[in-house]
C-alpha cells in the first residue's frame, strides 16, 4: 500500500505505469485520475485551493485501502492526493488498484473513490468570479457510498 | 479533564481560530459541542445537521465516550477527491 498526501503536481501516466512495475502477476490495473474542472456549480473556476487534516487523512485513508484488501484480491494500491493551491487541469488524486483479473480492481478502485469522496478529511475551497467559496458534500457522493 | 478541540475549513473560518484546548468534564463529543454552542454567536455554525467529527484523528459518532488528552475534531462534510 502507499499512500502520498502532496503538494506537488505528479504524473497520472507514470503513476499508472508503476502500478504494474515488472509484476507479471498482475492481470489488470485500474487508475481513476480527478482533476481540477474550470466550471463548477454554474460557476468559473479560476483556482482551487484543498484543505486537509494532517495526521487524520493519512489515517482515513489507510483504513480505506485496508478495508478495500479485505474486501477484494489485491496486489497493489496506490492512493496519491494533493493538498494547497491547484489550477485548473491539473490532476487532485490518483487511486490505482492492481489485481490478478479485471473485476476486483475495478471494483476496489470505485470503492476507495467513493470511501475517499465521504471519510477522508480534505475541503476544497474554489476560487470564482464572485470570490472565494466552499464546496458543499454532496448526498449523491453519501448515497454513492452506502451501495457497498 | 483537558481535551484539545480542532476546527477545519469553513468552522475554522467562521469561528476565527483553528483550535483550543478545553478544560471541562466531558463524557461524549456531543458534551463538548454542547459547551461550544452555549457560548453562542459564531459557534452556533456547531448546530449543523450534518457536521462531522472525529475523536483522535478516527471518524466517530457524537455519542463517541472521551477520555483526559482527547483530540476532537469538528468540520463540515469533506469534499476531497
Amino acid at each position: 500500500m502507499s499512500i502520498r498526501v502532496q503538494a506537488e503536481v505528479f504524473d497520472p501516466g507514470a503513476e499508472t505505469n508503476a502500478m504494474h512495475a515488472a509484476n507479471v502477476g498482475v492481470g489488470a490495473v485500474v487508475a481513476f485520475v480527478g482533476y481540477v474542472r474550470d466550471f463548477n456549480d454554474g460557476q468559473e473556476v479560476a483556482g482551487m485551493f484543498l484543505e486537509h487534516y494532517p495526521g487524520m487523512t493519512e489515517k482515513a485513508l489507510a483504513k480505506i485501502v485496508v478495508e478495500a484488501q479485505q474486501r477484494w484480491p489485491l496486489l497493489k494500491v496506490e492512493v496519491l492526493h494533493r493538498i494547497g493551491a491547484l489550477d485548473p487541469g491539473e490532476p487532485i488524486v490518483f487511486v490505482g488498484v492492481a489485481s490478478a483479473h479485471r473485476q476486483a480492481a475495478f471494483d476496489a478502485c470505485n470503492f476507495i473513490m467513493d470511501y475517499l469522496k465521504t471519510r477522508a478529511p480534505f475541503w476544497k475551497k474554489e476560487q470564482t468570479g464572485n470570490g472565494p467559496r466552499w464546496v458543499e458534500g454532496k448526498q449523491s457522493d453519501e448515497d454513492a457510498a452506502g451501495r457497498w | 479533564m483537558s481535551i484539545n478541540v480542532v476546527y477545519f475549513a469553513r468552522y475554522r473560518e467562521a469561528l476565527g481560530r483553528d483550535g483550543e484546548a478545553l478544560e471541562g468534564a466531558f463524557a461524549t463529543l456531543e458534551q463538548v459541542r454542547q459547551a461550544l454552542l452555549a457560548r453562542g454567536g459564531k459557534y452556533e455554525v456547531l448546530a449543523e445537521q450534518n457536521l462531522m467529527c472525529a475523536r483522535n484523528q478516527d471518524l466517530c459518532k457524537l455519542d463517541e465516550p472521551l477520555v483526559e488528552g482527547d483530540e476532537v475534531a469538528f468540520f463540515p462534510p469533506v469534499t476531497g477527491g
